[in-house]
């Protein structure tokens, strides 16, 4: 099991869910934050105030899956999220040690692998 | 030209009282532009709130410089049927002596008729929010101001061949309303759809703003419609109790719509029903009694409400539906007009319904040779104007918003990050913006 974080630009937040639907990847956590990667800063200006601004919007994504799901899921925020042009974003993956359902109490695989409906 | 010139230049007289309701008129008219401004801004996304804001300002400085110098004499100097002439350009001999026709001075009277060409432009903007270059608008918005409005002001107010035939359009339903809602399909055509329109939910980011702006622009329409007599007369009185009257019928069916098709009244719908019902009631407002403006109310909703469910399942992305609201419901109250005109009421001439059915042929006239005239001036300018210049931003730099891509501004900027850089070194990054390639 892994937790893939893919820090992505907030205009692409739709492909991005849109490829993960296409990747069956069902179960995701998505919150808006504010970074900086090697993207140029914007300046803005306030009146007589010039200011760099040096964090942009991004969205970020969590998604907790099964080992065969990793690359799946790789490629969909890779593939959705691209615009080929610095400031698209990263992808991290790191090791799960433990999930679980509350609902069910389920832990590992089962927790993670979406319900049949 | 001289002072002493200008107090005596027309024979008549001017009314202190009328003038002072004209001078407030005036104010309540103007501060349309901006209200329009936040109800635009509330119904586009966040990442474009000022830009779609600045394009209802822009209408405040390009119109009203280009009304000055030749749109007021192209809409109200004699000139001909079609066209008034430039004897009026730059404001000439337009003094502190009454306008003809009328018992306040013609430099009032000038001002008044130039936020009806304020707001008009403004209106426009709506059909093309989210997408068109700052620059091509300002172009836009200038040249539309007098080859668009100030033709057809003068076509309904100026002497020209509608009014001469006896069109009744009391406070602008040929020129503001079929003229913006008109020349808004044709503007939306040119352009083009947005990029995300039809793929994505489009959903407007701040109801709030919509139902302020709804409310502001209402309490203007009270000078828009009760300042179109140009007294404290019978017809300005008429026209301003209708205001209040056709708006509130518009309202209470439009909720009804709202019940029976989405089972709940909506906040945006209702803002959306103010306006049309302000819109209805534009040319009707000194003409009809005020139990035939609840009517009008009630019943012009309707073709409106239509619009609006209808317009977003095709593919043209005539953004804020400037057509349905302003376009479709100035028709329904130029045609209303027509059969409901009553001159016990209006002291001028009565519809079909009372007795006069050719007052219908002229409504109807006007309701053809408008839209007709709107839309092709429109198009035509659009793509004459595209050969010039882009028209619209590039996909990134809509991807990106364009408050910050246009203005280099954000509505909600949170200064999270922002570092404070010398004046001196001025603005010398650019922004950001990759190729859409």
């Amino acid at each position: 099991m892994k937790l893939v974080i893919g820090v992505v630009r907030p205009e692409k937040a739709n492909d991005v869910m849109e490829a993960l639907y296409r990747a069956e990847v069902r179960g995701l956590s998505v919150s808006r934050v504010q970074g900086h990667g090697g993207e140029l800063d914007r300046v803005e200006t306030y009146r007589g105030t010039t200011v760099q601004m040096r964090l942009s919007e991004k969205v970020r994504f969590e998604v907790a899956v099964s080992d065969p799901y990793v690359e799946p899921t790789i490629n969909a925020l890779c593939e959705g999220g691209s615009t080929g042009e610095v400031g698209d974003g990263k992808i991290f993956v790191v090791p799960l040690e433990r999930v679980v359902r509350i609902r069910t109490g389920e832990t590992g695989d089962s927790a993670v692998t979406p319900v049949e409906k | 030209m001289t002072l002493p010139v200008l107090i005596a230049a027309a024979p008549g007289r001017v009314d202190a009282g009328d003038t002072a309701w004209m001078l407030v008129a005036t104010a309540l008219v103007l501060m349309m532009t901006p209200a329009l401004g936040l109800f635009y801004a509330g119904l586009v996304r966040g990442k474009n709130t000022l830009n779609t804001f600045m394009m209802c300002v822009a209408a405040l400085a390009v119109a009203t410089v280009m009304w000055a110098l030749v749109g007021y004499s192209i809409a109200f100097d004699e000139g001909n049927a079609l066209i008034g002439g430039l004897d009026h350009a730059f404001l000439r001999d337009v003094g502190f002596g009454p306008r003809e026709g009328t018992t306040i001075p013609h430099l009032l009277f000038m001002a008044f008729q130039a936020t009806f060409c304020i707001v008009t432009v403004a209106l426009v903007s709506g059909a093309v929010a989210e997408r068109m270059r700052f620059g091509a608008y300002l172009v836009f918005a200038a040249a539309w101001s007098v080859l668009v409005y100030a033709v057809l002001a003068h076509w309904a107010f100026g002497g020209g061949w509608l009014q001469s035939l006896g069109t009744l359009d009391f406070a602008g339903g040929v020129a503001v309303e079929m003229g913006s809602g008109f020349s808004a399909l044709a503007a939306a055509l040119v352009v083009g759809a947005r990029k995300d329109y039809g793929r994505q939910a489009l959903l407007p980011h701040n109801a709030v703003y919509v139902l302020l702006g709804a409310g502001l622009l209402w309490f203007g329409w009270f000078g828009f419609n009760g300042g179109s007599g140009f007294s404290t007369g019978s017809s300005g009185v008429l026209a301003f109790t209708n205001t209040l009257l056709c708006p509130a019928a518009t309202l209470c069916v439009w909720f009804a719509l709202d019940l029976i098709r989405g089972r709940q009244v909506t906040a945006i719908g209702a803002a959306t029903a103010i306006i049309v019902g302000c819109v209805l009631i534009t040319p009707a407002g000194g003409y009809v009694s005020p139990g035939s403006a609840l009517l009008l109310g009630a019943l012009g909703a309707l073709p409106s409400y239509a619009g609006i469910v209808w317009r977003p399942r095709t593919r043209v992305d005539e953004t804020l539906d400037v057509l349905a609201a302003h376009g479709v419901a100035g028709l329904t109250g130029i045609l209303f007009v027509g059969f409901f005109a009553q001159e016990l009421w209006n002291g001028v001439g009565d519809g079909l319904l009372y007795g006069n059915a050719a007052q219908l042929g002229w409504q109807a006239l006007a309701a053809v040779a408008t839209p007709v005239y709107a839309f092709v001036v429109t198009f035509a300018l659009l793509r004459v104007i595209g050969l010039l210049m882009p028209l619209r931003a590039t996909e990134r730099e809509e991807a990106l918003g364009m408050d910050v891509v246009q203005h280099g501004e954000e509505a909600y900027a949170t200064g999270e990050g922002a570092i404070l850089i010398s004046p001196e070194d001025g603005v010398r990054a650019p922004v950001p913006v990759a190729d859409p390639g």
